[in-house]
């Protein structure tokens, strides 16, 4: 049985498969609930300073099992409500980290202290929403505000500091980079990719915000290119993310160059379930291709005699 | 996806509720419920109230603001459904008690016809603020059941809660289940009452919804997602959930008392 651990981030995860963020996080038992399932972290909805409720439905489209479509609009309860579904969740003995999203640096640094007060292992910041007017993606595409907003945090918190990046840009390793000169301990990539629907005998966008982020399997030769550049931009490690529905897509991610992956449209599409079997099933290929450890497969794919 | 259909029919029910008939051809279950989708506006998770054959309904309450415009919806307009979603009754209990409290007659008057062709037999407590709230009370004694009322204001039946019909008829019948859909407070109660007959209990319920499909958390309800692990709950798994009855999500992810 190969050794699923990995250390990623400062941080020893019990295997590389973290609940990304936006995903069942929203209420501390449902991140209790993905802890059990077998995750190997989880990660919370973005916080921001207040409530949100986010844009009208409809907030989510599908495509058979190959993508998901959303513009959920960043809701969430805010920070002063959300240190108690944290609470929750630890009951249950969970690796959590939380996740913030923010207009400015300071806004950015002040959410990220209130959850590392509500005891989040590592902070992860939402740089890279790709359908919030004033958030993610709008102030997550320019290197130096990149930098500049992950130095502030860096300075305001002792835990982990992990950029979440856009691949909405022409250069998503530069933006990798800067999150390394301002001292992120990682950097995960990629949120979902800006996309379209739309209904033709209505005319008109499916999704009530019109534009959203698509996710799922068909994003995926996408983030693989996203990590493999990264990983040979940076010396920080990187978590992939993008359309992991088997334990092959993990594996690619960790060849191109991820310690650890994040898991979000399989739970839609084969419930919380996912996560017991990933873990089953990467065991199983890492023993079948001769690795011991799930983390010497990390590059493996870059080095080439 | 979704498939965009036409209302065919708009029946006022009762003075706060209404039923639109539209083309569906996808196999539903009584208990089962859709997201409609009205263009422009929004789109609400709804209970189907007819879910047999081609024409499918839903039975409208103003709720808010979508539901009050969804009311006035005329034939003719262009709706989407995504579904149906979710979980169903169980059609094989010989005997039911059917608690039902306002609009929760709406989804409860489905799974009944659907049980009754299967030979069940039934008795329905059905309760309203006023008589001619009282949701498809002659669809209910169409089936052949026994339809026992209670109205708050006394205007018809028993003058009090849907809950004493319930109580007193638990304690005088036996039955294999009770199903019940309704304020949420009265299910709880509901449950309380069952419990001593040891009679199992199946409550319906609700929750703001965005995804339905046990993504967004939005219908968190304990260790539960009301989209995909019901919306049929067993009573003895809800009453170990702090917030039955009690507490629900607003939008932003807030619980809140109901």
């Amino acid at each position: 049985m190969a050794d699923l651990g990995v250390r990623c981030a400062g941080l020893a995860l019990r295997n590389p498969f973290l609940l990304a963020s936006g995903v069942w996080g929203e209420s501390g038992d449902s991140l209790a609930g993905a802890w059990k399932a077998g995750a190997g972290g989880v990660i919370t909805k973005s916080i921001g300073a207040t409530p949100r409720p986010g844009y009208p439905n409809p907030t989510i489209e599908t495509y058979e099992r190959w993508g998901l479509l959303n513009a959920m609009g960043l809701p969430n309860p805010g920070i002063e409500e959300y240190p108690r579904e944290i609470e929750a969740a630890q009951r249950a003995g969970a690796t959590i980290l939380g996740s913030v999203f923010a207009g400015d640096a300071g806004e950015f640094a002040r959410l990220a202290c209130r959850m590392e007060e509500a005891g989040v292992v590592a902070v992860e910041l939402n740089l890279s929403c790709p359908h919030a007017e004033g958030f993610g993606t709008e102030v997550g595409s320019e290197p130096d505000e990149v930098e500049r907003i992950v130095r502030t945090v860096v300075a305001a918190v002792k835990i982990p500091v992990i950029a979440k990046i856009t691949p909405n840009t022409s250069d998503p390793a530069a933006l990798a980079a800067a999150a390394e000169h301002g001292g992120a301990a990682a950097v995960s990539a990629i949120n979902t990719l800006r996309a379209l629907a739309i209904d033709v005998r209505l005319r008109r966008p499916v999704l009530s915000h019109g534009l959203g982020g698509l996710s799922g399997s068909a994003i995926k030769p996408v983030g693989l290119a996203c990590v493999w550049q990264i990983y040979e931009s940076v010396s920080i490690p990187v978590i992939g993310v993008g359309g992991i529905m088997r334990a092959e897509d993990a594996l690619e991610y960790l060849m191109a160059g991820a310690r650890a992956v994040e898991v979000g449209t399989a739970v839609t599409f084969e419930g919380i379930g996912v996560f017991a079997r990933l873990a089953r099933d990467l065991s199983a290929l890492l023993d079948e291709l001769g690795f011991a450890r799930a983390e010497d497969a990390v590059g493996a794919a870059h080095a080439k005699p | 996806m979704r498939t965009i259909v036409r209302v065919t029919d708009r029946v006022a029910e009762t003075p706060s509720t209404v039923t639109l008939r539209f083309p569906l051809e996808t196999h539903a279950d009584p208990g089962q419920f859709v997201m409609v989708w009205v263009p422009g506006d929004d789109e609400l998770p709804m209970s189907l109230s007819y879910t047999s054959g081609g024409s499918k309904g839903i039975t409208v309450k103003v709720m808010g603001d979508t539901s009050g415009r969804m009311q006035a919806i005329q034939p003719g307009t262009l709706l989407g459904i995504r579904g149906p979603y979710g979980n169903r009754f169980d059609l094989s209990p010989r005997r039911v008690l059917v608690v039902a409290g306002g609009s929760g007659a709406a989804v409860l008057a489905p799974a009944l016809e659907a049980g009754v062709g299967r030979g069940m037999a039934a008795v329905v407590a059905l309760g309203a603020t006023r008589a001619p709230e009282l949701l498809f009370k002659d669809r209910f004694r169409a089936m052949g059941a026994r339809v026992e009322v209670a109205t708050d204001d006394g205007s018809e039946g028993v003058h009090g809660f849907v809950t004493v019909v319930a109580e007193r008829t638990l304690a005088t019948e036996r039955f294999d289940a009770v199903w019940t859909c309704g304020p949420e407070v009265m299910m709880r109660k509901v449950v309380d009452l069952a419990r001593p007959h040891r009679v199992p209990v199946y409550c319906s319920l609700e929750r703001h919804m965005k995804c339905a499909l046990g993504m967004c958390d939005a219908c968190a309800f304990g260790p539960y997602h009301v989209c995909v692990d019901g919306p049929v709950f067993p009573g003895d798994r809800v009453s170990g959930v702090p917030d039955f009855g009690t507490f629900h999500r607003d939008p932003s992810g807030r619980r809140v008392p109901f």
